[in-house]
């Protein structure tokens, strides 16, 4: 086990702990870049739809792993982000200038929506957020100056410094690019203060009021910023289809963000990537299981849905820190090794918790 | 007249809304859960008594019954198995365990029933009766009188059955309801199978109008707006705030182009989100105010 003896304030505010850490996510982020020479294109692309997976599971996790608030209307966000930057390229904004644009709108988007709603303790803000859900999928369909309704929306590819957006490679460079910055922004905004604020609303709402915290207004802010991160993986999903069209950003699509990050572990970064892996991947992982059910059962449409919601159960129940939990219990046990002890990780016995007071 | 009619029709599916709605408040009071799978349960009733009377053909009452007493089963083990052990985490787990358990009970319903749309017959379908020229069918009437002989059947359980007001002590107080030797684990079994059993009631109460699919689990999403306008936590409000939601829904539904084009299908939503803007804590709220950050 590594032992981090700190020597002076600066290693504090290093985002890198140890040397370990420099070697190994410079060694990651060089096989991310040399990607496009080691795979074809087709593999790119789907790495290209993991990295905006993360981007926004990153989003949802500030606001449900690190704030602790469920919202079930995110995929609204996506949908924002990819209509108004489908919007703004189609009126001849260049690319970069769009971009930012996407993130003020959807901030203020979750802004606007957040700061009635998130004044409301307990469950509202998760049946509020369903209903916004339904609210911005309508409205996609119905305003179609802006969305092109039913009929859907094609999204301009643009160029960057003469590489077209049909390019995989260069497409995959764009995503890695804003995963990279979105982390980095992320793990900036969680070591803040305003980081900080959230996480102690989410262990304890009263601890967090009596130490000068305003819920309502860093409530609102994990909501905005939420929004922001999530609008941004909207936009470069925009590309990534091609072709838009409102009955994607069902509430399907926001539940299939809360299994990401769900499944890679609340309450960690990392686990945003681990979980846009397996959320990536889960289409092709239900098709090998359709393959080895007999055909009876493997043919059938309901599959899909019952192995979504059966791992979703198994995590919650069995796993709730997910594939990152995991993770850091298999690296502690050879860390520790032979000394490892089963009940490190054990539950803590709990009792229920009441918000009536 | 038109009108009158309207709110007849609106009455009718709002009481599905209210009971599925009465089904939410009752966990909600008890354990402070709020069970997203509520519409699954609903769909699964649906499915049972499809099986029952179109499938095995069965007299209609005796495979209402029967779905119930499955489904009441069925909503006592979902708690002691699976529910009970995520007691005392954050509501993120339980919103996210619901919707799981939502998710799976639409896939196996999907596997095991197929995907088309079901309908068998009830002593109910196709009857109507005309009373000073206003047009009542006998599904939506059914519908009527369930709600109200189950909503009264509730009340006298709650105030007067000897279990029934142990329930409200353990949602009360649960550690002064154990202290006074309830079972209260048992008791919020018993809540859970209670409240899937409304939910049954009001799927199959249902399942002439819309017939039996999968999709009808949706009704469950809308019926949060009437548990929030009712006030979550209040039984007569959620029974009145279905009531008006399906009236909104009528009205909006009828009137829509004086309105913008498919408003019927968000207005629940709508009420939804300004109730908890303008007036969170709903009409029947028995606190004092939602409290407030």
């Amino acid at each position: 086990m590594r032992f981090i003896f700190k020597t002076n304030y600066a290693q504090d505010i290093n985002i890198a702990r140890h040397s370990g850490d420099r070697l190994w996510y410079s060694l990651l982020i060089i096989l991310m870049l040399t990607m496009p020479l080691l795979i074809d294109d087709f593999y790119l692309g789907e790495i290209s739809y993991v990295c905006i997976l993360a981007i926004a599971g990153i989003g949802l996790m500030i606001l449900s792993g690190y704030t602790g608030l469920a919202s079930l209307g995110h995929a609204a966000f996506l949908g924002i982000g990819a209509y108004t930057h489908a919007f703004l390229l189609t009126n001849g904004i260049p690319f970069f200038a769009s971009i930012p644009i996407v993130i003020i709108v959807s901030f203020m988007v979750g802004a606007l929506i957040g700061i009635p709603i998130l004044r409301l303790t307990g469950m509202y803000l998760a049946i509020a957020t369903l209903a916004l859900c339904f609210i911005a999928e309508h409205v996609f369909i119905k305003w179609e100056h802006f969305t092109g309704g039913n009929r859907g929306m094609p999204v301009p590819q643009p160029e960057i410094m003469g590489m077209s957006f049909y390019d995989s490679a260069t497409f995959y460079y764009v995503c890695l690019a804003f995963l990279i910055l979105s982390m980095f922004a992320a793990i900036n905004i969680l070591r803040s203060p305003t980081g900080r604020a959230f996480v102690a609303i989410r262990d304890s709402e009263i601890a967090a009021q009596s130490l000068g915290v305003n819920l309502g207004l860093y409530k609102a802010l994990s909501f905005a910023i939420s929004g922001a991160f999530t609008g941004l993986a909207g936009a470069l999903l925009a590309h990534y289809i091609g072709y838009l069209a409102p009955d994607i950003f069902n509430i399907f699509l926001s539940l299939t963000l809360l299994l990401l990050i769900v499944v890679g572990g609340m309450g960690s970064l990392h686990g945003t990537v681990f979980g846009a892996i397996f959320v990536g991947y889960l289409p092709q992982l239900i098709a090998i299981c359709r393959d080895y059910l007999p055909n009876s059962i493997g043919s059938q449409p309901g599959l899909e849905p019952m192995l979504f919601g059966l791992i979703l159960v198994l995590f919650i129940l069995y796993e709730p820190l997910g594939i990152y939990g995991r993770w850091v219990k298999i690296k502690l046990f050879f860390q520790l090794f032979p000394t490892y002890k089963k009940q490190t990780f054990k539950k803590q016995k709990v009792f229920t918790k009441s918000d009536r007071v | 007249m038109q009108l009158i009619q309207l709110i007849i029709d609106g009455v009718a599916s709002g009481c599905i809304y209210g009971l599925v709605a009465l089904g939410f408040v009752l966990i909600y009071k008890a354990t402070e859960t709020i069970n997203f799978a509520q519409g699954d349960i609903l769909m699964l009733g649906a499915f049972v008594a499809f099986s029952l009377i179109g499938v095995l053909g069965m007299d209609y009452i005796l495979g209402f019954a029967l779905t119930v007493v499955i489904i009441a089963v069925f909503g006592f083990f979902l708690d002691a198995v699976v529910i009970r052990q995520i007691i005392g985490q954050p509501p993120f787990a339980t919103v996210m365990l619901t919707i799981g358990i939502g998710f799976i009970l639409r896939g196996f319903a999907s596997i095991f029933w197929g995907t088309d749309i079901f309908s068998f017959s009830t002593p109910f379908s196709g009857k109507i009766t005309e009373f000073n020229g206003l047009i009542i069918s006998y599904v939506n009437l059914s519908i009527i009188i369930g709600t109200a002989i189950l909503v009264s059947v509730l009340y006298l359980f709650f105030t007067f059955s000897r279990i029934g007001v142990a329930m409200r002590a353990s949602s009360e107080n649960q550690l002064a309801a154990y202290y006074m030797g309830i079972p209260v684990k048992f008791i919020f079994s018993l809540i859970w199978s209670i409240s899937a059993a409304t939910a049954a009631i009001a799927g199959v109460l249902l399942a002439p109008i819309t017939l039996v699919d999968t999709s009808i689990s949706l009704i469950g999403l809308k019926a949060f707006a009437a548990a929030v306008l009712g006030g979550f936590g209040s039984i007569p409000g959620a029974i009145v705030g279905g009531i008006i939601i399906g009236i909104v829904e009528q009205l909006c539904g009828t009137y829509e182009n004086y309105l913008f084009g498919g408003i019927r299908e968000i207005s629940a939503y709508l009420v939804l989100i300004l109730t908890l803007i303008i007036y969170p804590r709903g009409l029947f709220s028995d606190k004092a105010e939602v409290k407030k950050v």
